[in-house]
């Protein structure tokens, strides 16, 4: 057993409203420069939806992630054949690599027409203008969320790659105005246990922080080869156009070394937002990725470690690390949303790069079917309030394609489990359902009243420091950067943490 | 001291000091700028029929030319059967060609690309110039003056070798033609411009030979004394 800690975030799905706030805040912190003006370390796409960039979940064109091979190894989708010769033989020219019309291109709008236009008989106008070129743009035909509450929509709802295996009568409420459904999908990278970008990089560049787990890339070894962008199934690493360097999301660890919540969690609006330490057993990572799909889920919650446990306590000390974080993950929200409670899943885990964010699957709209005689309202009087969540709206095997690598039982677990939290909450509150109903509905899912109680209070009513526990870094004590010069390196200490000492200085 | 001992006799030490102290000094200085400035990104189709036969084709060709230079009783023993000497020429003139194909494409893709036009900086422009003058040099000699790897290394590699021992022996190739010489000075250009510009990319050829033989993942700790091995080797 190899203990290690994991930062980690989950995402109540049924709260993110689409507002793009987290998108907004990461933006202003971090990609306001040139040749990051398309990326979006955080982005909000609605389900089904193509995505940004678009179609990425669709590996036979971008072939990201791992696949396993006739001999049951694992191995990058981008090395299919000879593996890592394969990394020489597109070494000039990558044919995986998306382009920045698969994102969009990037623009302004001419703002200084609306002040400085000569007096005329019309009104001056802003018109879109390109950041790449400089150019007027004559029509913006891609944004970040270009398909933004577009759920109904024929060109890209039913486009979208998760689709697969649903029942024709399915894909056709896609469309009909009474049954459509959607639902948002907020997206950061996922600080993989076993990365593509990372295992990807000839530079090297790219690594995985021992102490806790995020994935990073050295902007002074990249070399801007570019392989993380095509190995990534995520497509979470950008390639920055302007300066040649790839860059990703960091989870804001500059700002969670000192205890602050990530900025798109900490501006959330609906509070979807969890931060969290888990630990987990660093040997097994390899295992888990090789397990076959239906059982990845279940494999990448037996590699989560019980922080009470004292071996795995034990294990954690003698990896050094500290007792706040292990305090830190015995409060974890994270343990209990995907460990414990189990309503947590992992984004598309059949990618096998075992990502350490969660999501919880949407409950909402909990009606199968509005009726559309009825102008599309929802009948009380014939109709039961709580349906069976096999005939909600939202079909489980959307969900699962995207959760669950189209294991349907571990998405109906999870589904069942918030629905039983709901109507024992509704029972104390309203009194209208009867104690037998609740009792046996908590009871089909294992959960106790304390546990009901909990999972209410974590995810309806929880306080900041209860969605976010995050323990501080001892940086002073352990650093590559000499402690003497902490002040002077305060605000820049990251990019590059491993600065030789050339002709007496640190460069 | 005339012009040839000044261009072939001095230049070269002067431009491959400036060369390696600049190449010291941007990797210790100025690391994060260090990269290949890729444009497959924002245009991607042109570029593909330009990058594969520029690269394949110039690594190749550059390989030979430092075996002649380095090693010219090797080049004389294989061209010493004509069949093999046709052979190797030949090859040589259809990786040039394909060599300047690729630089073609890259020019027409600079010029006529909005987006990879507005990314172009003057280095770049003098990238490509200095690539072209040596490209159509080099393809001129081996046209004009036939057998060229043959009296290359005759002419050009004993000068060559003379400048390591610090005592250039210009005489060698005082008499060669004037694209020949072009080629040659053109070549210390080149050598020259490789810390100022984008050039710095080849000198991270190794990263994907040390790809070939590293662990899948890498894993990095702040600690002072951690252990920073790599956490996996799948097969």
């Amino acid at each position: 057993m190899d203990v290690r800690a994991q930062l980690s975030m989950s995402f109540s799905l049924d709260k993110c409203i689409g507002c793009h706030t987290c998108s907004v805040s990461c933006k202003n912190v971090w990609t306001t420069r040139q040749g990051a003006e398309y990326m979006w370390w955080n982005n909000v796409e609605t389900k089904p939806g193509c995505g940004y960039p678009l179609a990425w979940e669709d590996q036979d064109r971008y072939k990201g992630g791992w696949e396993l091979t006739s001999s049951g190894s694992l191995r990058l989708k981008l090395l299919k054949g000879p593996g890592k010769l394969r990394t020489l033989a597109n070494i000039f020219f990558q044919p995986n690599l998306p382009t920045i019309d698969d994102y969009y291109e990037p623009f302004t709008f001419d703002y200084d027409n609306l002040f400085n236009a000569p007096a005329g008989d019309d009104q001056p106008t802003a018109r879109p203008k390109s950041l790449l070129t400089g150019e007027f743009m004559d029509k913006i035909v891609l944004g970040p969320n270009w398909d933004d509450d577009f759920g109904g929509s024929p060109l890209y709802a039913t486009n979208d790659p998760n689709l697969k295996g649903l029942s024709d009568s399915q894909k056709l409420c896609l469309t009909q105005f009474h049954k459509l459904f959607y639902f948002y999908f907020p997206r950061i990278c996922n600080h993989c246990g076993n990365p593509g970008c990372v295992a990807s990089c000839p530079s090297g560049a790219i690594y995985k922080r021992g102490e806790d787990g995020i994935v990073l890339i050295d902007q002074d070894t990249c070399r801007a080869w570019r392989f993380c962008v095509s190995a990534c199934p995520y497509k979470k690493p950008y390639f920055n156009w302007n300066n040649g360097k790839s860059e990703k999301c960091i989870f804001c660890y500059p700002r969670l070394e000192t205890g602050q919540a990530n900025a798109c969690a900490h501006a959330c609006t609906g509070r979807i937002r969890y931060v969290g330490v888990i630990l987990y057993d660093a040997d097994r990572i390899e295992e888990t990725a090789k397990q076959p799909d239906d059982r990845l889920v279940e494999a990448m919650r037996d590699l989560i470690l019980d922080p009470n446990d004292p071996a795995v306590i034990a294990g954690a000390r003698a990896n050094g690390l500290e007792d706040n974080w292990i305090l830190a993950a015995q409060e974890s929200p994270q343990y209990n949303l995907f460990k414990k409670w189990r309503i947590a899943l992992p984004h598309h885990p059949e990618f096998r790069t075992v990502p350490m964010n969660y999501y919880i699957p949407p409950l909402s709209p909990i009606l199968h079917q509005a009726k559309g005689d009825q102008g599309g309202t929802y009948d009380p009087e014939n109709m039961e309030f709580f349906t069976d969540v096999e005939l909600m709206r939202i079909p489980t095997k959307f969900l699962a394609n995207i959760l669950s690598a189209g294991n349907e039982s571990v998405v109906i677990e999870a589904l069942k489990k918030q629905m039983a939290v709901r109507m024992y909450i509704r029972q104390q509150r309203v009194g209208d359902l009867g104690d037998a109903k609740v009792q046996s509905a908590l009871r089909e899912v294992g959960l106790s009243e304390q546990d009901a109680v909990d999972i209410n209070r974590l995810l309806a009513l929880a306080t900041f420091n209860e969605r976010f526990v995050i323990p501080e870094t001892h940086r002073e004590s352990k650093t590559t950067v000499d402690p003497r010069t902490m002040y002077e390196k305060r605000g820049s200490v990251g990019f590059g943490v491993k600065k030789k000492e050339f002709l007496g200085r640190s460069w | 001291m005339n012009w040839d001992y000044m261009l072939f006799g001095i230049v070269p030490y002067i431009f491959v000091a400036i060369a390696v102290v600049g190449t010291i000094w941007r990797y210790t200085t100025n690391r994060y700028t260090w990269s290949s400035l890729s444009s497959e990104f924002l245009e991607n189709k042109v570029l593909f029929f330009g990058s594969f036969p520029w690269h394949f084709g110039i690594i190749l060709i550059l390989i030979a030319h430092i075996i002649i230079l380095f090693i010219p009783s090797a080049l004389l023993a294989w061209n010493a059967v004509p069949a093999r000497l046709y052979i190797l020429e030949v090859a040589g003139l259809i990786l040039g060609f394909l060599a300047l194909v690729g630089l073609i494409l890259f020019i027409y893709r600079r010029l006529t690309d909005s987006r990879v036009r507005a990314q172009t900086s003057s280095w770049d422009v003098l990238v490509l110039i200095v690539l072209l003058i040596q490209v159509v040099t080099g393809l001129a000699n081996a046209i004009m003056y036939k057998w060229g790897s043959n009296w290359m290394a005759g002419s050009a590699s004993p000068w060559f070798l003379s400048l390591w021992t610090l005592d250039p022996q210009v005489d060698y190739i005082a008499n060669l033609p004037l694209v020949t010489k072009i080629h040659i000075f053109n070549a210390f250009v080149f050598i020259l411009l490789i810390p100022f510009t984008r050039f710095v990319h080849f000198l991270a050829f190794w990263n994907p030979l040390t790809y070939m033989t590293r662990p899948y993942q890498i894993q990095r700790h702040y600690d002072r004394n951690a252990k920073t091995e790599n956490i996996r080797q799948y097969k």
